[in-house]
This record gives structure tokens, C-alpha cells and sequence, in this order.
């Protein structure tokens, strides 16, 4: 049971570079940003006038009365879902018992809570949908899509703030691992471009100001950087234990070798400096995937364009990587899509599964001066051509709350 | 206001094609609302307060359960509003 091995078989995701994986690749190889000012009147409220949504709108993809019973991270769920259910060849005849979904969300339907706070002041309890708590509970993502596949090893959604992304994928790969399921639906979303939700980053000084160039706003590793953008949609992989995988003649993308996961226990919102939990994570990773520092490649980095976050993490990476950091080719993909919170480990990590498909790191854009600090080799404005061979690339997350997570993917 | 059983089946119509997505072609008096239109549920409570908002009713709970057809909400709901 320990020999059980994971691949990655199908990918999906609505961002806000595309309304798929093909074309948000594309985009982001092509460093474009997905970064826009805000058309909504409430943007006047904020000191952040400016968001990553997503390039097609769900309503261009689903059905109308579908999408009213759903909160727009649910949404973003079954739409990246679907395309990576498809992708993986539509597996309908398996197993449903050995079929499982792990999809996270870092706030949940705190759009459909916020809206429906306002119908009951205005119309009462009656105007408040039945759909609402359906809707804003942060299992309802995983559920839409465990209901409409018929999963029923287990239905499960970790909450990690923006971590969440990156440890669904790893729960789902534990489960795979430990025999509970053959093949599972993972990833992350999240739709929280609101007031409220905006606020209350801006309160914290956690968002960019930089309303005069949204699209330069994201700007990780450079020494200007004010804070990150928020982004919204979600990535979807269908992972598969490997002889499953090859039993049914699937397309098989990569390996997901291991993870590694860790707690700062350092504070509620800021990185601890020392990044010694980043840097346990990695090492986990690396040991739980049989992989050396000399084997990673490629890295595709939390980096979320704020100031304190971005040097902790670099400082962590060189500090665990050593010097065999010199050959991991780093890029911040925030600096296109925005950071989606509970989504961006997931979107992230379909970004990796494609650098090592096409052997390209994509780029990290909108870094005019490189930050001293940052001694890592970073993939700056276009893409960059990763080795021949077997080569194998990391992808760490982290959340408020001091949640670390560590993904290795190996190509096959 | 007096409603004729036209008017209130034509706006029960528009509601369930709009709440549940049933087309209205298909929404007959006769027709039972789980077991011929699958409307669930929580979609029936959608319904419910849609037809209260637009045809000036009160629809008690209890009352919606013996709402199973099409012709018994728009008998209620006329002899309510007469």
C-alpha cells in the first residue's frame, strides 16, 4: 500500500488570465496581467479601487437557473471541475466509491452571506433565499462537485486561509496514498471581491494602492511593492493513483511525490521572519517525495507582492534549498493572476503541472528594481526553458494563521 | 383585488420558469410540483414567497405543504386574494 503512487490526469481553471487552463496559460506565458480597476460604484469606499477577476464570467459557461442556487466560489468549482473531469477523459464508469473530492476555499460564499445580510434588512426573514447557508458554507464548493460527480469515498475541504489551495491537493494525495480512494477532484477557489472582504485587508495593510496602474500592482520581489491584489476564480486537478491511471489509458501529466506541512506558531497574519517553518515544509516535502535539493528545478512561489512576506519566504527558500537554489528557476505568478486565496495553491499548482509538461517556467512580471534582499534566482518577464530529463518543482503556500504547505511534483 | 385563475397561473408560470427553470409551456394545472416539475425543496420556498410578493397573499407554512399541484397553489392563491 505504501508502493501507491499519485498522478496528476486532469486539469481545469477559470482565472483571471482565461476562462481555462489553455488559455490562462498562454496569457500568463505571454506575461499578461489579469489585474483591473473595479467597475463597481463601492470601490469608492476602499483606498483599492482595482481586483484580478475572472476573464469569462460564469454566466457565459452555465445556466442560469444552475447558477442562482450557487454562490459564485461554487461557481468557479464546478466550471474549472468540468473542464478538468473532461480533461482526464471523463472517467463516469470508475468506481464511485473510490471516487473522492477535496476542494477548498479559504472564506467560503461570503458574497451570498454578505447579500443575503442585506435582504433580510430590507425585505425580512422571507426575503433571505433558502439557498443561503447551501451556499455560503465553505464545504459548499467541494460538495456541488462531489454531488454532481457521485464521489462518494469522502467529500472534504480544508481551511487554511491561503493555504487552503495547496493543502486540499495534499489531503486529496493522502487519501489516494492511504488507499481510501483511487481518484479524486482537488483544488481550490474563491470568489471574495466584495467590500467587505476588501476592507478588511485594506485594514490591514495587506492590498496594493497603486490605483493609478492596477495591472503594475502585483509586483512580487520588486523594491516597491505595497501589498498583494485580490484575485478571484480557482484550479481543479483530477489526481489518480498510477496504476489506475494507467489500467484505464489516461493521459498522464506528472507525479505528485509528496508534501510537506508545518505551523509557524508565530503570529496571526504576519510571516515569521525566520521562515523556519517554510523552511520545515520544504525539507518534509523533499524527504516525502524522495526528492534532493539538487533535484528541484523549478519553484513556483507564495510571493504575494507584499513587502514583509515576499523577503521571509526568499530567505526560506535559500535557506532550505542551499545552494542548489541557484538552479530553481522562481516565479511568482501573483504578479498575473492576483492572489485568490484559497484558489492560488490550486491554480498554482496546475501552473506547475504545466511547466513541467511544456518545460517552461513562466514569468513573474512588473519587477522594475529587484529587491537586494531577495537572493533567489527569479523567472522575470519571460518564460524561461527548464531541463531535459526527470526534473521535479515545488510549490509552497502559506496562510494567516501560520499554515505552511509544501507540494513536489515530479515529471514522469 | 379579485384574481382571475388565468392571471395567477401565468404568474405562477413566470415564477417557477424563472426560480426552478421548468419552461412555462410546461407547467399545467394538473402538473404535481416534485413529482412532474422536480422543483425541491428549497426551490418550493422560492416559489412561495415569490407568488406572496407578487399576488399580495399570505401563504402560511402549513398551507404549502398541501400545495402539491399547480391548480391547488392558484385555487389558494385566488380565494385568498377574493
Amino acid at each position: 500500500m505504501s508502493q501507491r503512487r499519485v498522478v496528476v490526469t486532469g486539469l481545469g481553471a477559470t482565472t483571471p488570465l482565461g476562462g481555462d487552463v489553455d488559455s490562462t496559460w498562454k496569457a500568463l506565458l505571454a506575461g499578461q496581467s489579469g489585474v483591473r480597476l473595479l467597475t463597481e460604484d463601492w470601490r469608492e469606499l476602499l483606498p483599492v479601487h482595482f481586483a484580478a477577476r475572472v476573464a469569462m464570467e460564469p454566466a457565459d459557461q452555465m445556466e442560469r437557473v444552475e447558477m442562482r442556487r450557487l454562490d459564485r466560489s461554487e461557481q468557479f468549482a464546478l466550471i474549472a471541475s468540468r473542464e478538468a473531469w473532461k480533461d482526464a477523459g471523463s472517467p463516469d464508469d470508475i468506481d464511485k466509491e473510490r471516487l473522492g473530492v477535496v476542494v477548498a476555499s479559504g472564506i467560503g460564499g461570503v458574497i451570498t452571506l454578505l447579500d443575503q445580510f442585506v435582504n433580510l434588512n430590507e425585505k425580512g426573514a422571507r426575503g433571505v433565499s433558502p439557498h443561503t447557508v447551501p451556499m455560503l458554507m465553505p464545504n459548499g464548493p467541494a460538495a456541488n462537485v462531489g454531488l454532481e460527480l457521485q464521489a462518494k469515498a469522502g467529500v472534504h475541504t480544508p481551511v487554511s486561509a491561503c493555504a487552503s489551495g495547496a493543502e486540499a491537493i495534499g489531503y486529496a494525495y493522502e487519501m489516494i496514498k492511504n488507499n481510501r480512494a483511487d481518484i479524486i477532484v482537488t483544488g481550490g477557489v474563491e470568489a471574495a471581491i466584495h467590500q467587505l472582504p476588501m476592507a478588511g485587508f485594506a485594514a490591514m495593510k495587506a492590498l496594493s494602492t497603486r490605483n493609478d496602474a492596477p495591472a503594475r500592482a502585483s509586483r512580487p520581489y520588486d523594491v516597491d511593492r505595497d501589498g498583494f491584489v485580490l484575485g478571484e476564480g480557482g484550479g481543479i486537478l483530477v489526481i489518480e493513483e498510477y496504476e489506475h491511471a494507467k489500467a484505464r489509458g489516461a493521459k498522464i501529466y506528472c507525479e505528485i511525490g509528496g508534501q510537506g506541512l508545518t505551523s509557524d506558531g508565530y503570529h496571526i497574519a504576519a510571516p515569521d521572519p525566520e521562515g523556519s517553518g517554510v523552511q520545515r515544509a520544504i525539507k518534509f516535502a523533499l524527504a516525502n517525495s524522495g526528492l534532493s535539493t539538487k533535484d528541484i528545478v523549478h519553484l513556483n512561489a507564495h510571493a504575494t507582492s507584499t513587502p514583509a512576506g515576499d523577503v521571509a519566504e526568499a530567505n526560506a527558500l535559500r535557506k532550505a534549498l542551499g545552494k542548489d537554489a541557484d538552479h530553481v528557476a522562481v516565479s511568482a505568478t501573483k504578479s498575473m493572476t492576483g492572489h485568490l486565496l484559497g484558489g492560488a495553491g490550486a491554480i498554482e499548482s496546475v501552473f506547475i503541472v504545466k511547466a513541467l509538461q511544456d518545460r517552461l517556467a513562466p514569468p513573474t512580471i512588473n519587477i522594475e528594481n529587484l529587491d537586494p534582499a531577495v537572493t533567489v534566482d527569479v523567472v522575470r518577464d519571460t518564460p524561461r526553458q527548464l531541463p531535459a530529463g526527470d526534473i521535479a518543482a515545488l510549490n509552497d503556500s502559506f496562510g494567516f494563521g501560520g499554515h505552511n504547505v509544501v507540494l513536489a511534483f515530479k515529471s514522469l | 383585488m379579485a384574481l382571475s385563475q388565468a392571471d395567477v397561473l401565468a404568474g405562477i408560470k413566470e415564477i417557477v420558469e424563472e426560480v426552478a427553470g421548468i419552461p412555462a409551456a410546461s407547467i399545467e394545472l394538473g402538473k404535481n410540483f416534485t413529482d412532474d416539475l422536480e422543483v425541491d425543496s428549497l426551490s418550493m420556498v422560492e416559489v412561495v414567497v415569490a407568488c406572496e410578493e407578487r399576488f399580495g397573499v399570505k401563504i402560511p407554512d402549513e398551507k404549502v405543504t398541501e400545495l402539491a399541484t399547480v391548480g391547488d397553489a392558484v385555487n389558494f392563491i385566488v380565494n385568498a386574494a377574493a
